[in-house]
C-alpha cells in the first residue's frame, strides 16, 4: 500500500512551522515518521498536509540545564544514545532507547515524535515519567511547559493542542550519589514494542533505605503512567525488604490493555514482575 | 582450477554474485515497455453477499486504465485445485478469480484496478464502492462441521469437502487389547508462510502472435504453464513462464493464484504488459496459509513401552476454497508417515477436510509431515511419562531396527534405508544426555525449570514417483527432465525442470556435473525457471529437487560421458571398450599419457568434422528420470530449554540437529537448509500464530502482530550428520529442504513439557507464548493438571 | 503536486520531480531503476528496503523521497567498488549468509550500518542489531557468521570512504 496524496512543506523556522500548522487543521507534523508513515501507507491516516520539522533549528540539539538534560524534539534516538551528556546525566534514557524498535528505527525516530505520538506501548513515555520530564510546548498563544505526568492524557493523546508543537523535553539528571536507574521491558516478539515496560529510578541512603523511587510504566494501559502506589510504598523504607511488596502495587488502578498476545491479567502480572526486576536492577546500580 | 572431488565439497554458491550486488532479477524488478500496474480490491468481510459494486468513480480517476469485476471476466477459468484425492467423496467448490455473488473470506478479491502506477491504483481502490450483505461467519473447522453452522456453499453439506480414510491392520482391536492407552488432542495452529518476497506476476500478452510471456514468483513454472493453459484457454505451447529469482516460497508459491489469472486477463484485455505485486498485508490474507489442523490421537501400548496401536482423527481447516495442492496435505502427506520411525502397524487415520471463512490453506514447508512428526514424537513423550520411562528408552523400544530396511510402514510406504539408533546416539552424545539430566535435577532442586526435548523423526520426501502421484490423485507427474549440453568451448549448460529459489541447486547441480564430467564447476551454468528453455519440469517442493532432478542430471551426464567415450575411441583410434574416462580425461587404459580431454571432445563433437559412423553432432544429452520410490531422511533433534516460571518465557539453551539426508553434495548448503528449517519449526513452537476473530478478521495480519522470528529469537544450531545413502537413486541423496521444519517443532515443545513435568504439565497448545506457559503453570500450581491426558 | 528534490545516490547526484507521497524506496526502484533495494512489507518490520541515509541505516519504505532532499543515499549497488566486493558482500558469499537473496541487500546495508557504529560486535550484539531485518531462509546463523567475518576483515583493512576493501573481484 502507498499513501494518499498530501502537500509537503519543510519549514526552516519554528514560527514558519507553527504558521503552516495553523493554516490547515488537517495538517500533521512529521518528525522521524517511523510511526506516522506506516499508518499513512495503510491509509489508516491520510492527512492532507505534512509539515516536516527536520529543518527547524529550535527543535534540535542536546544540552545540559542545571540538574537536567534538554533534548530537542528532533533529536534522533541514535543521537541521544550517543551523547556523552545523556550517558552521564540520564543513563536511563540510554538504557531504554537501546531497546526501542531496531537500529533503523533508532536512526530515524525522534524523541519528540515518540513523546507526541504517545503510543501506549512506546518506551520513552515511561522514561519521561520516571525522570520527571517536562515538555516544552510552543503554539500560537506562546510557550508553555507541561510535566510528563500531565502530558500523557490517553491512548495516542497528549496535552498538545493540534496547533502546537513539542519543541524540546527536559529530563532530570540521576547522576547523584546512590542513585540507580533501569529499564526492563517485555518486548512484543513481532513489533518490538513494550508489552510492558518499566522505567525505574531508585535513590538510596547509606543505610539502604529508599529515599525516593520513581517508576514509569508503559504498555500496560492506554497510556504511560507513574506507579505511585509502588513509589509510596518504598518511600523511606528499607529497599531490600520492601521492594517485592511494593511492586505488588505496580498495576494498581491501571485500566489494563488486552490483545491476542497478552491478556489484561497477564499484563498486570508482568507489570508487577517487571517492576520488581527494574527496581532491583536500579538499586543494584545505586549501590554501584 | 584442478578438478578435485566436488561431491561433498562446500563450494561457494554460484547464484550469490548477482544476489549480493543487487543484480538479482525478482519478478517485481522487471519493467516492460508500456507496463501497467494492477491492484486488487479485497473483501473486508469474511462472509457476505455482494449486492452491488460501483466502479464509476475509480474508472474516472486520471491514470486509471481499467477496473474489472467478476462480470467482466469472460474466459477466465476457476482458480484450480489439482490434487483430487480419491475415495474421499471430494467436492471441489468453484473458486472464481473475482468473487461474483459472495465473498467467503477476508481477502477474497472482488475487483481489480489497472493503472499507470501503484499509487494511482491504490487511490482508485478507495473510490470503488461495494455494497455487502453480511452473512454469519465460521472460522473453526469443528464449528463448521456442526449442524446449523453457516454454510459456505449450498452444495457442500456441513462444509465437509472430503472424508478421507487410511487403515492398516486393526487399530481398534489393538487399542482395546492395549495395556496402556494415551489420548491427546493436538492443535496445529494456522501459520503464515511469509516468504520474504511477496507474490508478483507480470503478464505480457502478444495478441498478434497469440503468445503469453508470464513472469512469476513461482516454485514450479511448468505447472503454472499447465494451469494457465487449462484455465485461461491459451495453448500450452503459446505460453512462456519465467521464474528468474524467486524470494523464498516454502510452499506458498506452488499454487496458481487468482492474482496470476487476473494479470493475464488484464494484459489480454488491455494489450499491455500488466504487473501485479501484492503488498505484505495482502500476502497475509490472500496467499495460502499452512497447517490449521485439530488432531485427536489415541495410542495403545504394552506396559514395557511397546506401542501396539494408533488411531488418529484429523480435522483439517481448508479455508474458504480448495487451493491447488491442498487436499493432499492433511491426507497423503500427513497420514502415511504418522507411524514415524517406529514399528507401529495397527493404525487408522480419518481426515475431515472442512471449508471455513478463512484464507485457503495449502502446503507450507513440510506440508503434512511436520504435523505427523509432531504427533508421533509428542505421543512417545506422553507414553514415556505415563509409564515413567525415559523418553529415550521408549523410542529405542519401538525403533525400526537398522537391519529391517527396506521396511514397509503402515502397509504402504517402503522406507528405503535408515539407522535411527545411530542418529539418536550421536545427538545424545552431543548434548551429554546423562550430564544434562544431572544438571536438570540440580536446577530443579533450586526451583529452576530446565527441560530436554527429543525428536527422532523420519520423513518422506524426494516427491516422486509419478505412478504414486497418479494413485494419490495428484494431477501432475513427479518425474524430472535434465539436459546436459557441452558447448564447443567446453563450457556446460545444464537445464533442470526443478525451480530452486534459495536452495542453491545452481551450485549443487554444477558440482554434481563437475564431479562426473570432470569440468571445472565454474564452467557449468545451471539454467532453470524458463519454460521455453527447459523441456518440462514439476518444480521445487517436497525436498525433491536434488533427489529427483539431481538424479536426472546425473544420468544425462553419464550419457554425455558415454558419447564422449565413443568419440574419444574414434579419435584415439581405439576400441570403445578400451577407453577409460577419469574426471574429464579420456585415454586408452594403460596409456594415460595420450589423452583427449572433455574439452577436446566437446570441440570435436560440436564441429562434427570427424565423427564416427552414425554419430550425431553435438554433445548434449537429455534424461527424463522418474524414481521408483520416495526417499526417507531421518534424524534426531534435541532441544534444551529453561522456562522462566515468573513470566512463562522459554529460553532455548541448546539446539542439536543430527540429520541423515543420505549422501551430501554440498555440506555448507545442507547446513543452511537445516538452520532455516529448524527456525521455521521453532517459529511454530514458540511464536507464530494466525489468529482469526469471530468475524473472520485475521487479527495477526501483519508483521507487527505475527511473529516471523528475528535474529535474537533464533538459537545457534549445532548440526551433525550421519550418511545412510538412498539405495534407489544413483546419487544416494535423499533431500534436506524440509527436514529441519519437520524435526524441530516437537523437540521444542517436548523440552518445555519436560521442564514443567514436575508441576504435572504434560501438554500446552502451540505457540508456547509466555502467557500460555505462565497460565499452564498457574493452573498446575492451583492443583489442576492442565492436561487432557486420559491413560488407564 | 510534484516537488523537486536533489539526492545523491551512490555518489551520483539526481535532480527529480516527485510527488510528496513517493516513498524513498519507490523513488530508488522506479525512478532510478535501482532494483537491488526490495520491498518486503508495509509496516517497517522486514528491513528488506534498508539503505543508508547520510551514513545511517534506514528503512527506505519509511522515508519519503522528499525527506531525502539534500541527503546522501547509499544502496546495495554502491557496495562493490572498483571491481571489488565490499567485505560484507564477500563475507555473505563466503559464509553462505544468503539463500533466496531477497532480504540480503537490506541485511547487508543494516550490517554496514551496525559495523560503522560497532566495529567489533559480539554475536549477541550482531543479533540485536539485526533485529530490524527479517530472513525466512537462513535461520540467521550464517548471517551472523558473515557479519563476524566482515567485521574481522574490516578491522584488518578498513573500508575507505565510498570504496570497498579487499575481497574478490565483483
Amino acid at each position: 500500500m502507498f499513501p494518499a496524496t498530501f502537500d509537503y512543506k519543510a519549514p526552516a523556522s519554528l514560527s514558519e512551522a507553527l504558521t503552516l500548522l495553523g493554516q490547515n487543521s488537517d495538517a500533521k507534523a512529521l518528525a522521524g515518521g517511523q510511526s506516522l508513515l506506516p499508518l499513512m501507507k495503510l491509509r489508516l491516516a491520510s492527512p492532507t498536509a505534512l509539515i516536516d520539522l527536520r529543518n527547524v533549528p529550535e527543535m534540535k540539539g542536546i544540552r545540559g540545564d542545571g540538574g537536567g538534560v534538554i533534548l530537542g524534539a528532533m533529536t534522533s534516538y541514535f543521537q541521544a544514545v550517543d551523547a556523552p551528556l545523556v550517558q552521564q546525566k540520564t543513563p536511563l534514557i540510554v538504557q531504554a532507547l537501546r531497546q526501542v524498535g531496531d537500529p533503523q528505527v533508532r536512526a530515524r525516530g525522534t524523541i519528540g515524535g515518540s513523546l507526541a505520538h504517545a503510543d501506549p506501548a512506546g518506551d520513552l513515555p515511561a522514561v519521561a515519567l520516571a525522570l520527571n520530564g517536562r515538555m516544552h510546548i510552543v503554539g500560537p498563544k506562546g510557550e508553555r511547559e507541561v510535566a510528563a505526568r500531565d502530558f500523557f492524557v490517553d491512548m495516542l493523546t497528549t496535552a498538545l493542542e493540534p496547533d502546537e508543537l513539542l519543541t524540546w523535553a527536559r529530563f532530570e539528571a540521576t547522576d547523584t550519589p546512590r542513585t540507580g536507574t533501569a529499564y526492563v521491558k517485555h518486548r512484543h516478539p513481532a513489533s518490538g514494542y513494550a508489552v510492558v515496560g518499566v522505567a525505574a529510578v531508585v535513590m538510596l541512603d547509606e543505610a539502604g533505605n529508599c529515599v525516593e523511587a520513581r517508576v514509569g510504566v508503559t504498555g500496560a494501559g492506554g497510556h504511560a503512567v507513574r506507579a505511585t502506589g509502588v513509589e509510596q510504598a518504598l518511600s523511606g523504607k528499607p529497599f531490600a525488604a520492601t521492594a517485592a511488596e511494593a511492586s505488588a502495587h505496580a498495576a494498581d488502578g491501571l485500566d489494563l490493555l488486552s490483545d491476542t498476545y497478552a491478556s489484561a491479567e497477564y499484563r498486570g502480572h508482568l507489570t508487577r514482575v517487571l517492576t520488581l526486576r527494574a527496581l532491583n536492577e536500579a538499586a543494584q546500580r545505586a549501590h554501584g | 582450477m584442478s578438478v578435485t572431488r566436488m561431491f561433498g565439497a562446500s563450494v561457494k554458491r554460484r547464484e550469490d554474485p548477482r544476489l549480493i550486488t543487487g543484480d538479482g532479477q525478482f519478478t517485481d524488478d522487471f519493467k516492460l515497455p508500456g507496463m501497467l500496474q494492477m491492484t486488487m480490491l479485497r473483501s473486508p468481510y469474511a462472509h457476505a453477499r455482494i449486492k452491488s459494486i460501483d466502479t464509476s468513480k475509480a474508472k474516472a480517476l486520471p491514470g486509471v486504465r481499467a477496473v474489472f469485476t467478476a462480470k467482466d471476466l469472460e474466459g477466465v477459468g476457476p482458480v484450480p485445485c489439482a490434487w483430487l484425492i480419491p475415495d474421499s467423496d471430494l467436492k471441489v467448490p468453484t473458486y472464481t478469480a473475482l468473487a461474483g455473488e459472495k465473498v467467503r473470506f477476508v481477502g477474497d478479491a472482488v475487483a481489480i484496478v489497472v493503472a499507470d502506477d501503484s499509487y494511482i491504483a491504490d487511490d482508485a481502490l478507495d473510490l470503488i464502492t461495494v455494497e455487502y450483505e453480511e452473512l454469519p461467519v465460521v472460522t473453526n473447522q469443528e464449528a463448521a462441521l456442526k449442524a446449523g453452522a453457516p454454510q459456505l456453499y449450498d452444495d457442500i453439506p456441513n462444509n465437509e469437502v472430503f472424508h478421507w480414510k487410511f487403515r492398516n491392520g486393526d487399530a481398534d482391536g489393538a487399542l482395546q487389547r492395549a495395556e496402556v492407552r494415551v489420548k491427546q488432542r493436538f492443535v496445529q495452529q494456522r501459520l503464515v508462510p511469509n516468504a520474504m518476497e511477496p507474490r508478483s506476476a507480470i503478464a505480457d500478452w502478444n495478441a498478434g502472435a497469440g503468445e503469453l510471456t508470464f513472469y512469476n514468483t513461482t516454485q514450479n513454472p511448468h505447472i503454472v504453464r499447465f494451469m494457465i493453459s487449462a484455465t485461461q484457454g491459451i495453448p500450452e505451447n503459446k505460453i512462456r513462464v519465467l521464474a528468474r529469482d524467486v524470494g523464498g516460497g516454502f510452499g506458498s508459491k506452488i499454487p496458481f493464484y487468482a492474482g496470476d489469472a487476473l494479470t493475464i486477463f488484464a494484459s489480454r484485455k488491455l494489450k499491455r504488459p500488466v504487473r501485479w505485486t501484492e503488498d505484505r498485508r495482502e500476502n497475509y490474507v490472500a496467499t495460502i496459509h499452512g497447517r490449521d489442523q485439530i488432531i485427536d490421537v489415541e495410542m495403545g501400548a504394552d506396559r514395557d513401552g511397546k506401542v501396539t496401536g494408533l488411531k488418529v482423527t484429523n480435522y483439517a481447516n481448508m479455508g474458504a476454497h480448495l487451493s491447488m495442492a491442498a487436499p493432499g496435505v492433511p491426507t497423503w502427506l500427513f497420514a502415511l508417515i504418522v507411524p514415524g520411525c517406529y514399528t507401529i502397524q495397527d493404525y487408522a487415520c480419518d481426515v475431515h477436510g472442512v471449508v471455513t471463512n478463512t484464507t485457503p490453506t495449502d502446503a507450507y514447508r513440510g506440508a503434512g509431515r511436520p504435523e505427523a512428526a509432531f504427533l508421533i514424537e509428542r505421543m512417545m513423550d506422553l507414553l514415556a511419562g505415563e509409564l515413567h520411562m525415559d523418553p529415550v528408552d521408549v523410542r529405542r523400544k519401538n525403533f525400526i531396527p537398522a537391519s529391517a530396511f527396506p521396511y514397509t510402514s503402515g502397509g504402504t510406504l517402503a522406507y528405503d534405508s535408515g539407522d535411527y539408533e545411530k542418529t539418536l546416539d550421536l545427538a545424545l552424545k552431543m548434548v551429554d544426555y546423562e550430564g544434562f539430566r544431572q544438571q536438570q535435577a540440580e536446577a530443579r532442586a533450586h526451583g529452576k525449570h530446565l527441560g530436554l526435548g527429543l525428536s527422532t523423526y523420519v520423513e518422506v520426501c524426494g516427491l516422486a514417483p509419478s505412478k504414486a502421484a497418479g494413485a494419490m490423485g495428484f494431477q501432475g507427474g513427479l518425474w524430472e527432465p535434465a539436459t546436459v549440453r557441452v558447448l564447443a568451448t567446453g563450457k556446460v549448460i545444464v537445464l533442470t525442470g526443478t525451480s530452486p529459489h534459495g536452495q542453491g541447486e545452481e551450485t549443487t547441480f554444477a558440482q554434481l556435473v563437475a564431479e562426473e564430467l570432470g569440468v571445472p564447476v565454474e564452467d557449468i551454468d545451471v539454467v532453470h525457471g524458463d519454460t521455453n528453455a527447459i523441456p518440462m519440469g514439476w518444480g521445487t517442493y517436497g525436498s525433491r529437487s536434488t533427489a529427483v532432478g539431481g538424479t536426472a542430471i546425473y544420468k544425462a551426464t553419464q550419457k554425455v560421458i558415454d558419447k564422449g567415450k565413443k568419440l574419444a575411441a574414434h579419435l584415439l583410434e581405439a576400441s570403445v571398450d578400451d577407453i577409460t574416462h577419469d574426471h574429464g580425461r579420456y585415454y586408452v587404459a594403460g596409456s594415460p599419457q595420450k589423452v583427449k580431454t572433455i574439452q577436446d571432445i566437446a570441440l570435436m563433437a560440436n564441429l562434427a568434422w570427424d565423427l564416427p559412423e552414425g554419430m550425431t553432432p553435438g554433445l548434449e544429452e537429455n534424461h527424463f528420470h522418474d524414481p521408483t520410490n520416495f526417499t526417507f531422511p531421518f534424524g534426531a533433534h534435541i532441544c534444551t530449554v529453561e522456562v522462566d516460571e515468573e513470566t512463562g518465557e522459554v529460553k532455548i539453551l541448546r539446539y542439536i540437529a543430527v540429520d541423515d539426508v543420505g549422501r551430501v553434495i554440498n555440506p555448507m548448503i545442507v547446513d543452511g537448509q537445516v538452520h532455516g528449517g529448524v527456525l521455521q519449526g521453532i517459529g511454530q513452537a514458540l511464536y507464530e500464530h494466525a489468529i482469526y476473530d469471530d468475524r473472520g478478521n485475521l487479527v495477526t495480519g501483519s508483521m507487527l502482530d505475527y511473529t516471523v522470528p528475528n535474529a535474537t529469537q533464533a538459537p545457534h544450531i549445532e548440526t551433525a550428520r550421519t550418511e545412510t545413502p538412498c539405495p534407489h537413486n544413483l546419487t544416494g541423496v535423499k533431500g534436506v529442504g524440509e527436514t529441519g521444519t519437520i524435526a524441530s517443532t516437537q523437540a521444542v515443545v517436548n523440552a518445555v513439557c519436560d521442564a514443567l513435568a514436575p508441576l504435572g504439565i504434560t501438554n500446552i497448545d502451540m505457540p508456547l507464548t509466555p502467557e500460555r506457559v505462565w497460565r499452564a503453570i498457574q493452573v498446575a500450581r492451583a492443583g489442576g493438571t492442565g492436561v487432557t491426558m486420559d491413560a488407564r | 503536486m510534484k516537488q523537486s528534490i536533489r539526492v545523491t545516490v551512490n555518489g551520483e547526484e539526481h535532480t527529480s520531480e516527485v510527488e510528496p507521497r513517493t516513498l524513498l524506496v519507490t523513488y530508488l526502484r522506479e525512478n532510478l531503476d535501482l532494483t537491488g533495494t526490495h520491498i518486503g512489507c508495509d509496516t517497517g518490520q522486514c528491513g528488506a528496503c534498508t539503505v543508508t541515509l547520510n551514513g545511517q541505516p534506514v528503512k527506505s519504505c519509511m522515508v519519503l523521497a522528499v525527506q531525502a532532499d539534500g541527503a546522501k543515499v547509499e544502496t546495495v549497488e554502491s557496495l562493490a567498488a572498483n571491481g571489488t566486493y565490499h567485505p560484507i558482500q564477500q563475507a555473505f558469499w563466503d559464509k553462505h549468509g544468503l539463500q533466496c537473496g531477497f532480504c540480503t541487500p537490506g541485511m547487508m546495508m543494516a550490517a554496514v550500518g551496525l559495523l560503522a557504529r560497532n566495529p567489533n560486535p559480539s554475536e549477541a550484539e550482531i543479533r540485536e542489531q539485526l533485529e530490524g531485518n527479517l530472513c525466512r531462509c537462513t535461520g540467521y546463523q550464517n548471517i551472523v557468521a558473515a557479519v563476524q567475518s566482515a567485521a574481522e576483515a574490516m578491522r584488518r583493512q578498513p573500508v575507505g570512504a565510498g570504496g570497498a576493501a579487499g575481497g574478490e573481484e565483483a
